[in-house]
């Protein structure tokens, strides 16, 4: 709050003190702001990643995020990959604020190159392993009043071991066999459960993958954040395999019945 | 008093290329009482032997948990053996704490072993008197290590370390190739014969002065479950492992066989 009237904007005419702040404070040109100095931090994401969707099935775990990084409503970036691999069974898949999520891909590969490439003893990172650690950067950073503003999954098989849980910028974790963030949470959860819970043990790798697809799409119609444009990783015990990208096939010949939006003038 | 005309600082060689003052403090490892460590394909053990000032006193303790999955035995300065441990502890809570993940055995043995070398090159510290006998479980089955304060650690089958530790060697070394398929209590034996090497004649192994550290599947013996987490077994106990032992077989007198006495040795007191 800026406690000086004069700097809320002078009255048109000088010559008449219509907000009786006579006499004037010297608002100087050096002059600072009280605050200008202080340490600011991380208060709203700026470019932003919408939903992650990832689910259990018979081989391990599939994870699908769109291409599509937002700068505020505008559809900024279509190219981005929001899935990233770590080590050689976890991927993490993020949304929200995306420079963040670039430290984060920054400090995971620095982990696994002190943890894996030097020790070399053979004990390597897992999901369990990778998910511990990235819920207690984020609540540390959460604690400093800078929190990385994203929304993460972290999927992964290791040991015969399917792994599959959530953590977010204020370091709440929780497991499911269907995990979704951001508006999918609101959206796409309540398909993933009704097509994923109980059949976690027989989907086959096509099912899977046509109930992501299937989840994406209501998510591509019902989110102005998303884009039809979509990769899918699925981690196995064979491995991290993140496809290219995929384009989502939709059909918009309803929107003609529509009434009420737009330049319609009947 | 002084031996070499290198040794009053640690970060000096010898003409010979050698850091005296490490060498001390392997000496101070060889001052105290012996420990053992053996290993199966299933299981990790250590055995030691406990000292105690005097009729009146207490035993001085030779083992350590460290965590559920790590042990350590103890030859050398008490005190600078649980600053040590005191740091094992550290970074296997750190290991919990960070990745959920019981800290690799390799990794704390490394760590400490990182720590002991900086003492052998800085300016101004000495070397910690203490050496370790380290069992642990992990993913990779059970292991045993011996650190010593040189800064080096190493993997074994089966070792021993403090006062006559050689005389366990010898024993392990003519057996250590059936150890790999024992049961806990063969593989308790063999480590009490071994241990038996290290004591004074006319001294023997007692409920007392004899510690049992275990990692694995709980014997016939033990009351516990079915946890594998270290456990250290002292006092009764120990007494059904005790009457497992076979008499210990007299050498015949021969003034040639007998090695003379080193003085590295001699000055040991041993007490019950």
């Amino acid at each position: 709050m800026d406690h000086f009237p004069t700097n809320w904007g002078r009255p048109k005419y000088d010559g008449f003190d219509t907000n009786a702040t006579y006499p004037f404070h010297d608002h100087g040109h050096n002059q600072s702001a009280a605050f200008a100095g202080a340490t600011q931090h991380t208060q709203q994401p700026i470019v932003t990643g919408t939903s992650v969707l990832a689910i259990k099935y018979k081989d391990g775990i599939m994870m699908a995020a769109d291409n599509l990084a937002s700068y505020g409503s505008l559809a900024r970036f279509k190219g981005v990959q929001r899935l990233h691999p770590i080590g050689d069974y976890t991927v993490v898949g993020a949304s929200g604020d995306m420079s963040d999520f670039q430290y984060l891909q920054h400090v995971l590969d620095g982990l696994v190159i002190s943890e894996e490439i030097n020790a070399q003893d053979g004990h390597t990172l897992g999901p369990a392993e990778i998910h511990e650690y990235l819920s207690q950067v984020m609540y540390s950073r959460r604690s400093k009043m800078n929190p990385l503003w994203n929304s993460l999954l972290v999927g992964g098989v290791k040991d015969g071991q399917r792994f599959l849980a959530y953590v977010d910028l204020l370091g709440v974790t929780y497991f499911a066999s269907t995990l979704a963030t951001g508006y999918g949470a609101y959206i796409a959860q309540p398909l993933l459960r009704k097509a994923v819970e109980g059949r976690e043990n027989t989907l086959t790798e096509p099912e899977a993958r046509g109930i992501l697809e299937e989840a994406l799409r209501v998510l591509f119609y019902r989110d102005a954040r998303s884009i039809n444009q979509y990769q899918i990783a699925t981690i196995t015990a064979n491995g991290v395999d993140i496809s290219g990208s995929l384009k989502l096939e939709t059909a918009w010949g309803f929107a003609e019945g529509i009434r009420g939006y737009g330049s319609q003038t009947q | 008093m002084f031996r070499n005309t290198y040794d009053s600082d640690n970060t000096v060689f010898s003409p010979q290329g050698r850091l005296h003052q490490v060498e001390y403090a392997l000496e101070a490892v060889k001052q105290g009482s012996a420990a053992v460590g053996l290993r199966s394909n299933t299981h990790a053990i250590l055995l030691a032997l406990k000292r105690s000032s005097g009729e009146l006193a207490s035993y001085q303790q030779k083992m350590f948990r460290i965590d559920d999955h790590v042990g350590i035995a103890i030859a050398g300065l008490t005190s600078d053996a649980r600053v040590l441990s005191n740091f094992m502890r550290q970074q296997a809570m750190g290991s919990k704490m960070v990745f959920n993940r019981p800290i690799p055995v390799n990794r704390l043995v490394s760590a400490i072993a990182d720590k002991a070398q900086v003492n052998t090159q800085e300016y101004g510290r000495r070397p910690y008197g203490v050496g370790f006998l380290v069992i642990g479980l992990d993913h990779t089955g059970p292991h045993l290590y011996e650190f010593s304060p040189s800064g080096t650690s190493f993997e074994y089958f089966a070792v021993s370390i403090g006062a006559r530790s050689q005389s366990a060697k010898t024993y392990l070394e003519k057996h250590f190739e059936s150890f790999a398929d024992c049961s806990l209590e063969d593989l308790i034996r063999h480590g009490l014969h071994a241990l038996r090497e290290t004591l004074q004649q006319d001294k023997e192994l007692t409920t007392n002065n004899t510690s049992i550290g275990i990692l694995g599947l709980s014997g016939v013996h033990e009351s516990a479950g079915t946890s594998v987490n270290f456990r250290i077994l002292e006092g009764p106990p120990i007494e059904p492992y005790l009457q497992s032992m076979q008499p210990k077989e007299v050498p015949p007198p021969s003034s040639a066989s007998v090695p003379p006495p080193t003085s590295g040795d001699e000055d040991v007191q041993m007490s019950e």
